[in-house]
């Protein structure tokens, strides 16, 4: 049984005012196993990309607790101790527009990290560095001294994914790495975070909004609706035997490249529920969750 | 619609081998490596009415720096001619000291130009430091910063400096600080404005997931970036400091005599404006000079800036 | 026999930039029927966004030059005519809806105002009143809930999908004949994407409009084309039904795009056959075939000579050497053969 290397447990995040608050995450616990691929999918203003900014500390957290390789992360309180979290937990962005400085060349921006902390400070073993990063995501050296809007949107993703390994990093969080990405190049992006996670035994929280991306890549699957986790399980099993209705909703919405299939799909509507008092995470099939009341979950087997 | 051509030409059968891609081709980016201010640099020199505010402030400074050093003249020498017109040997004649007024303007020039650009830097690290630590901390403390940075400006400046210059003794420094000591304001809040919309962008907060504090933030990623507005805003702080000096000396609160900035030569010059004119149209003339050149700068670079113009 | 709404022939654009001329559509040929719709595949940078831009002239000029080739809208060129001429057309008979919805509506004019602005600018009913009830219908038929309360919203009091419905509904507010959609769907959720589609499959079933839709989702493809042009660096590379595209793809650009979705039933261990490599720079397009830098299964020729389009049946044709008589017979790549495959055996199993 792998280890958990995260353990989000009750998670709240709360903004706006405390008589009028804007529930963006109300109540979700998680694991994440070593090694693994754990997809968040979810719709715009489910709160799965604040979900992701808040377990990398980029939000202070309203209530619960996030456990990072068995220790809280509010314990990473020293300069020290908070440089060592960022080493071992990183991020890539959305937007490859945005997410890089546009006064600074390539090598600069992955060099950053190195800066920070104090690493490889002689010239010829920084560059060195630079340059087997930029190879590991499919770029050339020469490409160290170019600016980052010189380069395409996947080209830029992929400088964004170095600056991500720079510090070596055991975990990363890519908040909708592809989104915004044209398909074709979706999948060298996919393909390349693949190999990365095999080369150096990453564990990835890959949190988006396209399903069937998601699949391919994740190993297992947790879908977010309203600041809730209503549904989490293996990727297949999600898929297969999805049980909420939300989940068998937005399973039924995505077009298939299959026109013969197109034709005759017909989409399951969901119509929005508050979620009860009652209801709790229910193991409905094995490894497979739910959240929902006894009653809820039995109508909606029956219906299956 | 294009069909089948039965007239195509014959191809031999070797052009039909797969070879396959030229893969290491593919991620080739164009040849032009286009730096951003090379391309700033670009569109300014477009722009002809600020290339000629750079050519006149190029003129007026290295003038500034060389004619006192080359004068025949000192700046305070009598040279036994009394309140004569411009002449071949005076050519902005001579003031009611006998004093050349050539070497005088250019004596002045250095002074002004030396008030002027000294008290827009010291606003330049004031406001730029008061404006990214205001707009990066939020909050209370952004609160409390702006809000002093409101007083200053609501109470009477000439008020606060004629207070400062009572203090002090009149003097070079104390003009400096009283021109510096609201100057710094305008600059704050426009590179707090730059700061607020910088520190939301994705590249920020993925320095701060690889650890950033606050300094390396402001050192690399948001001055940098307001580099633009800072120059702009600059550009046209050094002409306000300038006019502002000669307003003040020209109200008698700034330079001693004999040391002769161009407001205080204005000031002696309006005295003697119907017998010596001269003595005052020279150093109004280059006060205009100098404020018109520095603001057409400050447009062209603002228009070369402008990232929509870009592309 | 269907009528022709719009041939493209021969288009040709080019933008003046700073580092060059930029020949963003390279001979761009294509027709739109009564009532049916084409879908426009491509990657950014294939030029798909120019060509519709350029199908209502939008193209400012400069920097873009129309450098070649004819637009026939029900037969007459347009692109010879002035302004003052396209403003008619546009609305009137050309309508588009653009990618974001947050920015295609002025968010300072009440969504009512911005549909009946463009009823009384054409001119199609003689009062206010009446403008105000056909806007009042058009929210109504674009499925925007308590249309008489809504009229007088901001775009900012709706939501995505909202603003979407009423920027199609102010595309249909003059009854264009054709309708052009640029990505219309892409910054939506998947939920209200299928909801908008379906619209608009609703709203051509109900008034015979034809669509041109700008994509570079190949499920939205299969789900609203009848036909599909798919661009790659300026240049339409294949052409014909969906089902031509989908079930028989003869380009290996389109194998490609078509290896590189992930499938719901796809197996996660092998990895996507992603094209690798970017799109080429139309300062200076490659010799030969656009693609064959990037073309696993390029022949010799792709590297000297741009290709013609070959006819693979009356509906499909594809502009690859591969197609030549004298070309080696390259097979469908295993993954889009298998998945094809797969297709094939579901339909048959539901009996189609």
């Amino acid at each position: 049984m792998a280890n958990k290397i995260l353990e989000v447990k009750g998670l709240k995040q709360h903004f706006g005012t405390k008589k009028a608050p804007i529930k963006a995450i109300d109540g979700i616990s998680f694991e994440v196993y070593e090694g693994e691929t754990l997809g968040l999918v979810g719709e715009s203003g489910c709160g799965k990309s604040t979900t992701g900014r808040s377990i990398i500390r980029l939000y202070d957290i309203t209530e619960g607790e996030i456990l990072f390789k068995g220790k809280n992360i509010n314990e990473y309180k020293s300069r020290k101790d908070a440089l060592q979290f960022n080493r071992e937990m990183q991020m890539i962005f959305q937007d490859p527009y945005a997410s890089l400085n546009p006064r600074m060349t390539a090598g600069e921006i992955i060099a950053e990290a190195f800066d920070i902390h104090g690493l490889y400070k002689k010239k010829a073993e920084r560059r060195e560095k630079i340059g087997s990063l930029l190879e590991a995501v499919g770029l050339n050296r020469e490409h160290a001294n170019r600016y980052a809007h010189e380069f395409s949107g996947g080209q830029r993703q992929r400088i964004g994914i170095a600056r991500a390994l720079s510090l070596d990093p055991s975990f990363i969080i890519a908040d909708e790495p592809i989104s915004a990405l044209d398909v074709s190049i979706q999948a060298q992006v996919v393909n390349l975070l693949k190999q990365l996670q095999k080369e150096r035994g990453l564990t990835y929280l890959f949190i988006a909004h396209d399903l069937s991306m998601v699949k391919y890549i994740s190993d297992r699957i947790a879908v977010m609706y309203r600041g809730r986790i209503v549904e989490l399980g293996d990727a297949d099993e999600i898929y297969n035997h999805p049980i909420h209705p939300y989940t068998k909703s937005l399973l039924s919405a995505v077009p298939q490249p299959n026109p013969e299939f197109e034709r005759t799909r017909v989409r399951i509507p969901y119509k929005h529920e508050e979620v009860p008092a009652g209801a709790k995470v229910i193991e409905a099939r094995p490894k497979h969750f739910v959240l929902a009341t006894d009653e809820q979950l039995k109508s909606w087997l029956k219906n299956d | 619609m294009a069909q089948n051509d039965p007239n195509l030409e014959k191809i031999s059968p070797d052009m039909f081998k797969v070879v396959g891609g030229r893969f290491n081709e593919t991620e080739q980016l164009s040849q032009k490596q286009v730096s951003f201010w090379k391309e700033v640099f670009y569109r300014f020199s477009q722009n002809k009415l600020a290339l000629i505010g750079l050519v006149i402030l190029f003129i007026i400074m290295g003038m500034a720096i060389v004619v006192p050093f080359v004068s025949q003249y000192s700046y305070d020498q009598n040279v036994g001619l009394y309140n004569t017109a411009p002449s071949a040997a005076h050519w902005f004649g001579t003031d009611d000291l006998a004093r050349d007024m050539f070497v005088r303007v250019w004596e002045g020039a250095r002074i002004s130009l030396f008030i002027g650009l000294t008290a827009a830097a010291i606003d330049l690290v004031i406001g730029v430091l008061w404006g990214c630590i205001a707009g990066l901390s939020g909050g209370r403390v952004d609160n409390i910063m702006m809000r002093i940075a409101d007083v200053l400006t609501a109470v009477p400046y000439l008020l606060v400096v004629i207070i400062l210059l009572v203090v002090m003794e009149q003097g070079l420094i104390p003009l400096i600080i009283a021109l510096s000591i609201t100057g710094w304001v305008g600059m704050a809040r426009i590179v707090r404005s730059e700061v607020l919309s910088i520190k939301n962008q994705e590249y920020v907060l993925a320095s701060r997931t690889l650890g950033a504090n606050k300094w390396h933030l402001i050192k690399r990623h948001l001055i940098p970036n307001a580099m633009g507005a800072i120059i702009v805003t600059m550009t046209l702080t050094i002409p306000s400091a300038i006019f502002t000096e000669s307003f003040l000396s020209y109200l008698g609160l700034g330079v001693q005599a004999p040391m002769a900035s161009w407001g205080t030569m204005a000031s002696e010059g309006f005295k003697a404006l119907t017998s010596a004119p001269w003595r005052l149209i020279f150093p109004a003339v280059f006060i205009s000079l100098t404020i018109f050149a520095f603001n057409a700068v400050g447009d062209g670079l603002r228009d070369a800036l402008d990232p929509k113009l870009r592309k | 026999m269907k009528k022709k709404v719009l041939e493209v022939k021969n288009l040709r654009i080019n933008f003046k930039t700073y580092a060059g001329v930029v020949q963003a559509v390279r001979g761009v040929n294509f027709e739109l029927y009564e009532g049916e719709t084409l879908a426009i595949v491509g990657e950014s940078g294939s030029g798909k966004s120019v060509t519709s831009n350029a199908l209502m002239k939008l193209i400012p000029q400069p920097p873009g030059i129309y450098a070649d080739g004819q637009i026939l809208f029900n037969g007459k060129d347009i692109i010879p005519l002035s302004e003052k001429e396209m403003m008619r057309v546009r609305g009137n008979d050309i309508a588009m809806i653009f990618q974001d919805p947050m920015t295609a509506l002025n968010p300072t004019m009440r969504i009512g105002l911005q549909i009946t602005e463009v009823i009384l600018k054409h001119k199609k009913v003689s009062t206010r009143d009446e403008a105000k009830q056909r806007a009042i219908q058009l929210l109504d038929q674009v499925g925007i809930p308590y249309p008489e309360k809504r009229f007088r919203a901001y775009p900012h009091e709706l939501s995505g999908g909202m603003r979407q419905r009423v920027v199609i509904a102010i595309a249909l507010a003059a009854d264009p004949k054709l309708l052009i959609a640029d990505e219309p769907t892409t910054a939506l959720d998947v939920t209200i994407q299928a909801q908008i589609l379906e619209l608009m499959k609703e709203i051509q079933k109900k008034s015979n409009t034809s669509i041109i839709f700008i994509t570079h989702d190949l499920g939205v493809v299969a789900n609203i084309a009848d036909r599909v042009a798919v661009m790659y660096a300026g240049q339409i590379v294949e052409y014909g039904t969906v089902n031509d595209i989908f079930y028989n793809p003869k380009h290996p650009y389109t194998w490609g795009l078509l290896g590189s979705m992930p499938d719901l039933d796809n197996d996660a261990d092998e990895l996507l056959r992603a094209i690798p490599g970017s799109p080429p720079n139309l300062i200076s397009p490659p010799k030969g075939d656009a693609f064959a830098s990037r073309n696993e299964f390029a022949l010799a020729i792709d590297f000297e000579k741009e290709p013609p389009m070959f006819k693979v049946s009356d509906t499909h044709y594809a502009k690859t050497w591969l197609l030549h008589p004298d070309a080696p017979k390259i097979p469908l790549p295993e993954s889009v053969a298998r998945r094809i495959e797969g297709y094939q055996k579901e339909a048959n199993n539901n009996g189609q």
